[in-house]
């Protein structure tokens, strides 16, 4: 605040609701649009995929990693089984999964980044200690120790990864909500002695919007690259699901003989993942722009 | 300053403690019985009763980790299920041969990664900016075996066919180069990422402004008064992501069937091989955490603030 | 009164546009500086001041451009300079002190460094450099031996580090210098000091200074001439005594009528009864105490101003008021009833009747509520739900001076003054019997600020006790009827405030009054 605040005559006409405003600004950026067009044609094929699929997923239609089979278009897999109709069926469980382990680890990281950077003291510090040391895994070794321990299960997958990312989503938050606190506003709330949880869920959360959308952003960017490398591992879902990860995983001996089986989940994944992450981009920019043009 | 790092190392100890109870909790889950694994399954009930009391397996929980603690301090980390040979000698070779395989993946990827970073802050929304703006974007986004597919399918035998895809025992030092740079594709990014951020900083700070406005040559303006303040925040960055090539190396060793601790850490995981899981885990989480440390130690040295107080 | 000498600067017709949207930063502007004098630049904040000092030393801001006019300085056309003749006017010709020390040294250098690679055009021997360098240090009244020179910036205070920096524009012996607001955030103390040094070197030196500023009164004081900024343009350039006695522009009358002028002859007003007593308070962060033996009353309708520099305690004792600060002891009583500390245990009546005002209007308004919302959230939450939601917010903004129209509008549609006035408004609303206003004027312009006051003093007619929170003296003597002086987290002086401006009995008031910087002729007596 070393320059007094610029005295300009306010602005015309009312605008909308501030909350569209960010996925508004965002779209301004090129990316966004792009980003969101890859995402979705990925999330159009893993959705309409399982009903225009030739064959079903578990189907022997040709030899093993045998190509130009008639009324294959892409050949076969490891097995035989057609690559197309595995292709169509292998990424809705993949995106069911990721975003469910992203959302769940988002909204956890969320309350507990609030909280702790809310009630600061000993509870703040007592939060973030804990973090530090769920932080101390490399997020994919605690999944493979867990998977290799239980089992690879479904719920087990999005779990593991819910958990590995809320001690991230919550030190990203927690610093939001600390500057947010700092803000007169919230001290006011305080003097009418408004209760807690209703000024963490009014006057904070509505405030650190920007950088919990850029979060989610990221962490669906994450879960979707975790959630195919344990695939890919042998560590997520088991045959004969149809699954991008554990397609690779099954057909990457073949890939010289047969590429389409490696090649297509791994365009669709990679399609995907920089889609998101442009999407991310474009709501981080707007967020930044957004946050410039209130206050200071 | 020394407090400070002091209070630093010691929660750095405390977490990896931590790490080890998680560890030996995690495995101390898995069904099945240590004696019979080590023994195969027919083994007669004597010795398999004879072993059980040699590994301390009647003796409570907590007994047990105390020993399993003291053995991991002394360099005992258990005998393997699989190779029925000590831990420590499985993983002799698979160690040395994943540090050089993260060093030399560090050792391309730094400087391509922070002359990137540095020239996009200074051709700030040029027309390079933008390209390695966009190229970051991207490659950050793709999972690193992913990368390493990619790599293979447009180098290796699939396509180009310039290096091998695979790993063998007598392969020459070419087949090194798909591996090293997947991985250092996956660490450079951020590095690229924080570089240009904290350059565009500093470069917009009033003390650069300050010292251009003082009649200083712009080559003085960048060594001098820019260079010392980003160290900082960058090298945490590198340090940052040299721990995250602890665990990236599981996916990428996989993929290219490397013979290091990830694929080592991925056979025990198949085998159920329990002590070589748990040392694995812990040597990474160990590294892990060490060269975190290191990044935080790192960062403080590299500020004046803390290193003179008043 | 100064002997005509060369003039070192030159301005003609300067205009710089903002790129790519073509806006007109400043606009044909004309100034001329002779050695030794110093020309106040004023003006509001985006009048382009700034943009006007920087163009001096050939700096521009990012995204702006220069479009035409001429700089001369020692002769020398800016416009015809290369990259290299830049380089080296700047320093020797023509430096710069910045607003803020703190940010303008470089955290990771040691003073040494910094201040010898001012000399950088090759014309000393290091020898002669660190004599120099060490010379310029003694004259700004710092240390000049190796332990002082080997210490980084953030080892000094913020007086030092701006003298630090008044030595690095002073060591190159420049022929104009260019200071930007530079005793901002400074204490009235140590501006004083800043600024007579800056007189005093200018003087010996017979450099030309270029004094910019959004303060009239230190303006004034310093100036020889003075030079009134109004969106871009120069409306008024004149001798420091013209442009006060007798200002042309309409916007410098009004600049001028704005700066709160030093009364000492306020009446003493008949005192009401006693609405808020404090007596024996202490208060803290953690350890350290930052008040003591805090003994003060308010009475209805009364204003009770509180007055220090930063650091002295003034604002954790406005919070400790309105219950926002934990770690305070004492006794407070509110209408004759013992008021808890702890603003939670406080009944919601107590809190309604009590409310507070921030300093920064910018932050103190949730930036996702509209006006509407932000009047009717703690109405509903003190008073209850209201029948005509209305009707309250429609008052309180008309309380407020603000038009009903406002209740749509989000707070990124207002402008400072608004925003503040909405804070008001919120106040208000519920009905309060002490308005509580921490520094509410000190992050708005001063044609704003006083507009602010005026409203104040309007709701204080109607009845309303203000306990009203200011580093500003001068202010204090135009809207208080009792002051109390803090130093160090004690009050040092306590008393009407007609008494405490012409007769101050504590060494630290006085100190404070003489240190103001006014230019109101009647009130030179009272700063004895």
């Amino acid at each position: 605040m070393s320059a007094p605040p610029i005295e300009a005559p306010a602005a015309g006409a009312a605008r909308g609701r501030r909350g569209g405003g960010l996925f508004r600004a965002a779209w301004r950026h090129g990316r966004t649009k792009v980003g969101v067009v890859l995402t979705g044609l990925v999330v159009l094929v893993a959705v309409i995929g399982p009903f225009i699929a030739p064959y079903t997923p578990t189907e022997f239609v040709a030899r093993p990693f045998e190509t130009g089979v008639d009324g294959t278009v892409f050949g076969g897999d490891n097995r035989g089984r057609d690559v197309l109709t595995r292709f169509l069926w292998g990424g809705w469980t993949l995106l069911l999964l990721a975003v469910a382990s992203a959302g769940l680890g988002v909204l956890a990281g969320t309350v507990v980044g609030v909280v702790a950077g809310y009630l600061r003291g000993w509870a703040d510090e007592a939060i973030m200690r804990v973090n530090d040391m769920l932080l101390a895994f490399p997020q994919l070794i605690a999944a493979l120790l867990v998977m290799s321990i239980i089992g690879p299960k479904t719920w087990l997958i999005v779990a593991v990864i819910a958990v590995s990312h809320m001690p991230r989503v919550a030190r990203v938050i927690r610093e939001a909500t600390r500057s947010v606190v700092e803000q007169d506003y919230v001290k006011a709330a305080e003097a009418i002695g408004l209760p807690r949880w209703r000024i963490m869920a009014v006057e904070i959360l509505p405030n650190v919007t920007g950088p919990l959308l850029v979060e989610l952003g990221l962490r669906l960017t994450y879960s979707i690259g975790v959630v195919a490398v344990l695939g890919f591992l042998g560590m997520g879902l088991q045959p004969p699901t149809a699954d991008w990860g554990l397609m690779i995983n099954e057909n990457r001996q073949g890939m010289v003989v047969q590429p389409w089986a490696v090649l297509l989940p791994v365009t669709a994944i990679a399609t995907l993942t920089i889609g998101a992450n442009l999407i991310t981009d474009g709501l981080s920019r707007a967020a930044v722009g957004i946050d410039r043009g209130v206050g200071k | 300053m020394t407090r400070l790092v002091a209070v630093r190392l010691l929660f750095g100890l405390l977490t990896l403690w931590a790490v080890s109870v998680a560890v030996f909790a995690a495995t101390q889950a898995l069904p099945g019985d240590a004696a019979l694994m080590i023994l195969g399954r027919d083994a007669t009930e004597a010795r398999v009763a004879a072993l059980r009391e040699q590994l301390n397996l009647n003796e409570p929980l907590t007994v047990q980790y105390a020993q399993w603690l003291q053995g991991v301090i002394q360099g005992d980390l258990g005998i393997s299920y699989s190779n029925r040979s000590p831990v420590s000698e499985v993983l002799d070779g698979p160690i040395g041969a994943s540090l050089t395989l993260m060093g030399l993946a560090a050792l391309v990827a730094t400087p391509v990664a922070l002359a990137v970073g540095a020239f996009s802050a200074l051709r700030r929304d040029r027309a390079f900016d933008h390209t390695a703006s966009l190229g970051t974007l991207v490659t950050a986004a793709i999972p690193e075996f992913v990368v390493g597919i990619l790599l293979i399918l447009a180098l290796g035998p699939g396509g180009l066919d310039l290096f091998p895809s695979v790993y063998s025992r007598n392969g020459g030092p070419e087949q090194w180069v798909l591996p090293v740079l997947t991985l250092a594709f996956a660490v450079t990014p951020p590095i690229v990422r924080m570089m240009r951020a904290t350059m565009i900083e500093v470069l917009e700070s009033e003390y650069v402004q300050q010292a251009r406005l003082k009649g200083l040559d712009e080559r003085t303006v960048l060594v001098r008064h820019a260079l010392p303040n980003a160290i900082g925040p960058v090298a945490q960055v590198v340090a940052l992501q040299l721990a995250w090539l602890a665990g990236g190396v599981v996916a990428v060793e996989f993929l290219f069937n490397f013979p290091g601790i990830g694929k080592v850490l991925m056979d025990a995981i198949e085998n159920r091989d329990v002590p070589l899981v748990q040392a694995v885990v812990l040597l990474i989480a160990g590294v892990y955490i060490l060269v975190n440390l290191a990044a935080d130690v790192l960062g403080l040295a590299a500020n004046p603030k803390v290193r003179v107080t008043r | 009164m100064t002997e005509t000498t060369e003039t070192v600067l030159a301005v003609e017709g300067l205009t710089v546009i903002g790129r790519p949207s073509d806006v007109t930063i400043v606009g044909d502007v004309s100034l001329t500086v002779r050695r030794g004098e110093i020309l106040g630049l004023v003006g509001e904040s985006g009048s382009g001041k700034t943009t006007v000092g920087l163009a001096l030393l050939a700096h521009r801001k990012r995204a702006t451009e220069i479009t035409g006019g001429r700089v001369e300085v020692a002769g020398q056309d800016l416009a015809s300079l290369d990259g290299r003749g830049v380089r080296a006017l700047r320093g020797r010709a023509v430096a710069y002190i910045p607003q803020s020390p703190a940010s303008a040294l470089n955290p990771a250098l040691r003073l040494r460094v910094q201040l010898g690679e001012a000399l950088h055009d090759g014309s000393l021997s290091p020898a002669q450099a660190d004599a120099r360098v060490r010379e310029v240090l003694r004259e700004v009244a710092l240390p000049d031996d190796d332990t002082f020179l080997k210490r980084y910036p953030h080892q000094l205070s913020g007086g030092q580090q701006q003298r630090v920096a008044i030595a690095m524009a002073f060591v190159g012996r420049p022929d104009v210098i260019v200071m930007d607001e530079p005793t901002t955030g400074l204490d009235v103390t140590t501006q004083k000091h800043v600024l007579e040094t800056v007189r005093r070197m200018t003087r010996e030196y017979g450099t030309a200074g270029i004094y910019i500023s959004h303060d009239m009164a230190v303006v004034a004081e310093l100036a020889d001439a003075v030079a009134v900024m109004y969106r871009g343009e120069l409306v008024e350039h004149g001798p420091t005594g013209d442009v006060l006695s007798a200002p042309e522009h309409e916007y410098t009358r009004a600049l001028l009528a704005a700066v709160p002028r030093m009364r000492t002859d306020a009446p003493e007003a008949e005192r009401g009864d006693e609405l808020l007593r404090v007596s024996g308070l202490a208060a803290g962060y953690g350890r350290t105490r930052v008040l003591e033996d805090i003994d003060l009353s308010v009475a209805r309708g009364e204003c009770t101003a509180l007055v220090g520099e930063s650091g002295s305690g003034k604002t954790t004792l406005s919070r400790t008021v309105a219950g926002l600060h934990r770690g305070a002891v004492g006794e407070v009583l509110f209408d004759g009833a013992p008021l808890p500390l702890h603003g939670r245990r406080r009944t919601a009546e107590q809190r309604r009747r009590i409310q507070y005002v921030f300093q920064n209007p910018y932050e103190a308004l949730n930036p996702r509520k509209r006006v509407r919302d932000l009047i009717l959230g703690p109405y509903r939450h003190l008073v209850g739900r209201p029948a005509d939601p209305d009707l309250v917010v429609g008052r309180a903004l008309e309380r407020a001076a603000l038009p009903a129209s406002y209740a749509d509008r989000f707070p990124e549609q207002l402008s400072g003054g608004e925003r503040q006035r909405v804070c008001i408004a919120r106040a208000v609303a519920t009905g309060p019997d002490l308005l509580v206003c921490d520094e509410v004027t000190s992050a708005l312009d001063v044609s704003v600020q006083a507009e602010i006051v005026a409203l104040l003093r309007g709701l204080q007619d109607e009845g309303m006790a203000l306990l009203f929170v200011t580093h500003n003296i001068a202010l204090v003597s135009n809207i208080a009827q009792r002051v109390a002086v803090l130093e160090r987290g004690r009050i040092v002086e306590y008393g009407p405030v007609g008494r405490v401006m012409s007769d101050p009995r504590h060494e630290y008031t006085r100190a404070l009054l003489a240190d103001t910087p006014d230019f109101a002729p009647e009130a030179g007596a009272a700063a004895e």
